[in-house]
């Protein structure tokens, strides 16, 4: 008898025939997240994928709960397919329950086995029954549910941990997100690496306007989204003379929205070079003058990669529940200014005309600070 | 090129200083309550610090009583006396520009029933006795007013406030963190009950600092266990930290004359400087002369503070924006504003301190770097 994780993934298994890439993409996830364990053993048979775990496993079940593609995580005791061997499993993983009543469930794939599941179900009971004190059997509403599995060996849990949801990190491809530093993008980097996605993230620093710390705070937002992956890369772009060029040679009303262009064509060129098919941004419909329909319009006639916008309906408490879920929240609330808000004007174009803005741009060269622009590339 | 003009953040620490704390952490490590030769070696170590401390501030050296630094001094001075008077009274007079470690004590204490008369101050940032005398009532127990500002270097009158105190039987306590080792503090000529003390400001390390307690002050300690330093501040004490401090205060008090006197024409060679080479600078608090010599704060109208730090920062230059404490905060420095400060020469004040490691040098380059800094900046003024 020893004890097993057992790892279940829902949506991955109506992916037809790409089943087995997504299946070994988690498997590879999942090693990964657990890299640093001694004795850890990862085997995928019948749409199941076992852990076995020496030690440790309550720090490999919270590692567990940050990849995507897991819907559930059980703690299971695994047993040889002999009854006695079975009552002791059961008997064992009751112990540790706390409830008073309970039920057994029993199901039998493995048809090879000599006793049918309701014959498992009763025999396991009256084990259960016999060995645990203060237990009685409560087959409408047990507070136990007591789950035995019978496959080439059998499985017994109770009880299902939440998993992260979502798809196995790398079966969606690449994509490049803008990183402020603030409550959203972090939010929306972790919602596409949700979806299978790898990230890159491009920050945009411009001293003496922001600060070493402002930096270092985007560095441990980028830690905190490398749990849920496999390391991430953080290009730091040195934005302050593109910046000074918009402030001194467009109108005051539409440097925000033409800063905001131009970090887009700067990050479309990163993504470019890492392979990205699409940009990430943190960007909210109404949130701000630079997040209204007109502006995210003129913002997005900058480039020609796709922009995904997971935030783009959800009302900011939404967002921040989730920034304090995944861990982001703490960090993006340290009181240091980014890049997007130095040089905010008092009344910025909140309904901007694209053709004003393109005007706008051709009285700059823009051009030649995208083509050269500074970048320190910092590996997470 | 490197120029720490951050001094009253914190400042180096002086080599012969950390020359002694090794001494005290290789050799000397025995607990100065044990009663071994071990413990007596280092119990002679604590006193010869209490006596080193005692020379920067005059008075007894029993009067010492060590803490973790300023912030610990200023909360028991206020504290213990607070519980120990509250038969007698309830009312504190103090200043609004003291600092945090004073002010936030304060306000605890107005939550647990006492009444606290915060005195203004004039454009220059100087508490008026005038006004502590009229501030006086019956219940009055306590005055507390800083030496040294922390953030514009105002000089306050301290012995005429003592003298004052003294007259009207009230303690008085004063926060003399920065002024140690830069102006002069003396409890007996000034008439101070307690005095606030850090080790850290006078280049010996962080994390020590002290109380000193005239003979008639009876307190109640904030830190209760072993007895230690007459029972008033439990905790085996800071040995290393206490020593360093010790040997701070003696190079400190050897030198202030000349180090007040150094520095006093550094700073008067920044301002000179500042206010020849750049336009629409503001000096914020006393004039230059009149002032603690390591502290000058200017506002540099049109170039926010945070900015044109970061930009000095490039360079190597490290000044502050307010005090290093209130940095991190938004709002603007509650001194400023107590001295009228408002709008962009709120926004655009830095601190300059210096200290004993500081040359001409370094301020004619400053000076240098400041104008080229605040040109390109104002060129990029928000609008």
């Amino acid at each position: 008898m020893k004890d097993v994780l057992l790892i279940k993934y829902g949506e991955l298994a109506l992916k037809g025939e790409n089943r087995s890439f997504f299946e070994n993409t988690l498997v590879k996830n999942i090693k990964y997240a657990l890299r640093d364990f001694d004795g850890v053993k990862v085997e995928k048979t019948h749409g199941r994928i076992y852990v076995e775990c020496e030690k440790n496993v309550e720090e490999a079940i919270e590692r567990l709960k940050k990849v995507f593609g897991i819907v559930g995580i059980t703690r299971a005791k695994e047993a040889d397919l002999d009854l006695e061997e079975i009552f002791k499993a059961a008997v064992d993983l009751m112990k540790s329950h706390q409830g008073k009543t309970f039920k057994v469930e029993t199901k039998r794939p493995n048809k090879a086995f000599p006793y049918n599941s309701m014959e498992i179900s009763r025999r396991v009971g009256a084990a259960v029954l016999k060995n645990v004190k203060n237990m009685k059997v409560d087959v409408h509403n047990p507070d136990v549910l007591l789950n035995v599995e019978i496959r080439e060996k059998a499985f017994l849990y109770a009880g299902v941990i939440e998993g992260a949801g979502g798809l196995p990190l790398g079966t969606n491809g690449k994509a490049t997100v803008l990183l402020s530093g603030g409550i959203d993008s972090p939010v929306a980097a972790w919602m596409m690496m949700k979806r299978g996605v790898e990230v890159e993230a491009v920050y945009f620093h411009s001293p003496p306007y922001t600060s070493d710390r402002a930096k270092e705070k985007v560095v441990d937002l980028c830690k905190v989204l490398s749990q849920y992956g496999r390391g991430m890369r953080l290009h730091v772009v040195h934005f302050t003379d593109l910046q000074l060029e918009i402030y001194e040679k467009c109108p005051a009303r539409l440097t925000t929205i033409i800063m905001r262009r131009m970090m887009m064509k700067i990050a479309e060129k990163i993504a470019q070079q890492n392979g990205s098919l699409a940009l990430i941004t943190g960007e909210s419909l109404g949130q701000v003058a630079s997040q209204t329909i007109e502006s995210l319009y003129v913002t997005n006639s900058s480039v020609s990669l796709p922009v995904f916008r997971p935030l783009i309906g959800m009302d900011k408490r939404e967002i921040i529940d989730i920034a304090q879920k995944i861990g982001t929240y703490e960090i993006s609330i340290r009181p240091y200014e980014d890049c997007c808000t130095i040089f905010v004007p008092k009344h910025p174009a909140t309904k901007p005309k694209l053709e004003k803005v393109l005007e706008a741009e051709e009285k700059m060269d823009y051009q030649k600070f995208i083509d050269n622009f500074e970048e320190e590339v910092i590996e997470i | 090129m490197e120029v720490y003009l951050d001094n009253s953040a914190t400042t180096k620490v002086r080599k012969e200083v950390i020359d002694k704390m090794l001494e005290v952490l290789e050799e000397e490590y025995g607990n100065p309550s044990s009663l071994h030769r071990k413990g007596y070696q280092a119990e002679k170590l604590l006193k010869e610090a209490r006596e080193n401390v005692t020379c920067l501030i005059g008075g007894r050296p029993e009067g010492i009583i060590f803490t973790s630094g300023g912030t610990e001094s200023n909360n028991l001075a206020l504290i213990g006396v607070a519980e120990s008077l509250k038969k007698k009274g309830n009312h504190i007079i103090s200043s609004t520009i003291e600092h945090p470690s004073i002010l936030n004590v304060l306000k605890f204490l107005e939550e647990n029933g006492f009444e606290v008369t915060y005195l203004e101050v004039d454009k220059k940032g100087r508490v008026h006795p005038e006004d502590v005398k009229s501030a006086i009532n019956d219940k009055t127990i306590l005055i507390s007013i800083m030496a040294v500002n922390n953030e514009i270097g105002t000089i306050e009158p301290i012995g005429e406030i003592g003298t004052i105190a003294r007259e009207k039987g009230i303690l008085f306590h004063v926060d003399a963190v920065q002024a140690a080792g830069k102006v002069e503090v003396d409890v007996k000529k000034q008439k101070l009950d307690m005095v606030s003390l850090s080790a850290h400001k006078i280049h010996g390390p962080k994390g020590v600092g002290a109380l000193y307690l005239s003979e008639e002050v009876r307190i109640r300690p904030i830190i209760f266990g072993g007895g230690q330093e007459k029972n008033i501040r439990s905790g085996t004490e800071n040995m290393p930290g206490i020593v360093g401090f010790g040997v701070a205060s003696r190079l400190a008090k050897e030198s202030l004359e000349e180090v007040s006197q150094k520095l006093m024409g550094l700073k008067k060679r920044l301002w000179e400087g500042i206010s020849s080479e750049i336009k629409d600078v503001h000096l914020n608090g006393p004039e230059v002369e009149e002032g603690a010599p390591h502290i000058l704060n200017v506002s540099f109208r049109g170039v926010r503070g945070e900015v044109l730090l970061h930009a000095l920062e490039e360079e190597g230059i490290y000044v502050s924006t307010g005090s290093a404490c209130s940095s991190k905060k938004r709002g603007g420095s509650h001194v400023l504003k107590a001295i009228g400060l408002k709008g962009d020469l709120l926004e655009g004040a830095i601190r300059f301190s210096l200290g004993i490691f500081n040359t001409e040098e370094d301020i004619d380059y400053t000076v240098d770097i400041l104008k080229k800094k605040v040109d390109f900046l104002r060129r990029f003024k928000r609008r």
